[in-house]
């Protein structure tokens, strides 16, 4: 195996070539991202970038000469267009061909927008250059409406409310950050951010933006009512950034299908945000958008790669930065899972709790309980039993929605 | 080697600690890293390397010596 090309130059392509280097591969290493700017950190983006608490180039991940130790032929500011499988090569876009032995493919998510996203004053963050926009925006003291109240959205909000603006926040479901931690975090959620002076609609659908002179004026909702806005920032989620892979043959659905072993195909891996794969774990095919699977994907990836072997099956590590508040979380959180409160008090101050799921510890998370939850990490781990909990106390009602 | 912590980028993940116990822990109020050993003995280097790669906010450094790998 002589030419490994890794597509991506984010935390996952980063780690990938990093991993191959530091385990003794010497062969032809080309490493292609899209973006102009050399390697950066992105969880940052929506908290310290923002805020301007970090200069931009604070995030950057490594110095010029660590990524010259790489000895790879750096492509930043070019996209792929095309991958041909039985061809064993990618077309960028100008049309140069680059064979591998085996490939990388680490191109991450882009995020999802709303029609007349293009209207002025409409952002998305994903980006440095994102951020970098954004915050610009936001030091001339506008009016803010974050539509989405996932991490990002609820990250972008308390960034702002922080910067002292005037901040609403739109949700279709009834509470932020439902999908990933359910109900009862959610109304916590939602207190903090009340607590913060920060708005909340949730339960009502965005119908579409308002515009004047082509430039973002609100945003209209499905209630009938229109929230006044001079900055719409838009945390929709995002989508597995596959456009070039369309017709190539890989399996794609939700990102780059892989097997267990981040293969997507005999000599081709995916890993990071793109890519979902059996968790033997937990028993369950996921896709993760979080800083710390991505390089713990990219490492079993490359591993995978050189022969390893080695199924990915990793207990997920997230978390989130709003105000005051951090929430850390290992494990998945199934929306008809359990919730026990293992220390602290909810309703006042710190506290941790476990979730269980089909007779088993899945998860543990922790509420400004840094120390508490990576102790209780251990239970996620091992697939603790639940029945152990049985006479922990619950919120009432103890399931997660 | 030495290890080089910076307290204003720690986000309190514990990665360090769950990597290698003997060389970090975390603030009871706040989570973020401490040192429990500035100059780790050899055989914790592996765990120490891997605390670095594992860290998500890039926090810790290692300066290594001549001769060692």
């Amino acid at each position: 195996m002589n030419r490994i090309v890794v597509v991506g130059a984010s935390a996952a392509g980063l780690t990938t070539a990093e991993t191959l280097r530091r385990r003794g591969w010497d062969g032809t290493l080309t490493l292609i991202g899209e973006e102009s700017r050399p390697p950066y950190d992105r969880p940052p983006l929506s908290k310290q970038i923002l805020t301007g608490a970090w200069e931009p180039e604070r995030a950057t991940l490594r110095s010029r000469q660590d990524l010259a130790r790489l000895e790879a032929d750096l492509r930043l500011g070019q996209y792929v267009a095309a991958l041909d499988v039985p061809g064993h090569r990618v077309r960028l876009a100008g049309g140069e061909n680059i064979g591998f032995d085996a490939l990388v493919i680490a191109t991450g998510v882009a995020p999802r927008r709303l029609p007349d996203s293009d209207l002025a004053a409409v952002h998305v963050l994903r980006t440095l250059d994102d951020a970098i926009a954004l915050r610009a925006a936001l030091r001339s003291g506008p009016r803010v409406v974050v539509v989405g109240a996932g991490f990002l959205g609820t990250e972008v909000a308390a960034a702002a409310r922080t910067m002292g603006l005037e901040v609403t926040m739109v949700e279709p479901e009834p509470v932020p950050v439902r999908r990933p931690f359910g109900d009862r975090i959610g109304a916590l959620v939602a207190e903090l951010h009340r607590s913060h002076g920060t708005r909340l609609r949730c339960g009502v659908p965005v119908r579409r933006l308002r515009g004047a002179g082509g430039r973002v004026t609100g945003v209209d909702l499905g209630d009938g009512t229109t929230l006044p806005a001079d900055v719409v920032v838009l945390a929709l989620g995002a989508a597995p950034a596959t456009g070039w892979l369309e017709g190539s043959g890989l399996p794609l659905g939700d990102g780059v299908e892989c097997d267990a072993y981040c293969r997507a195909a005999p000599g081709i891996y995916a890993a990071g945000d793109v890519a979902s794969w059996p968790n033997a774990h937990f028993g369950t095919r996921m896709r993760l958008e979080h800083k710390m699977n991505a390089v713990g994907q990219a490492m079993a990836a490359a591993g995978n790669l050189l022969g390893d072997a080695t199924p990915f099956a990793p207990v997920p590590y997230f978390w989130t930065d709003q105000y005051d508040t951090r929430i850390q979380a290992y494990g998945i959180f199934p929306p008809d899972a359990e919730m026990r409160i293992l220390y602290g008090d909810p309703s006042n101050g710190p506290f941790a709790a476990a979730y269980g799921h089909h007779g088993r510890v899945v998860g543990v998370l922790g509420w400004n309980a840094p120390r508490q939850v990576r102790t209780l990490r251990r239970l996620v781990v091992d697939r603790t039993s639940w029945a152990a909990f049985a006479a922990t106390p619950a919120l009432s009602p103890a399931t997660v929605n | 080697m030495k290890v080089i912590v910076d307290q204003n980028k720690c986000v309190a993940s514990g990665q360090c600690v769950l990597s290698a116990p003997e060389v970090f822990d975390q603030r009871e109020e706040d989570g973020i890293v401490v040192l429990r050993a500035e100059n780790p003995p050899e055989g914790l280097a592996d765990d120490v390397r891997q605390a670095v790669i594992l860290c998500p906010a890039q926090a810790i450094w290692l300066e290594e010596q001549e001769g060692e790998q």
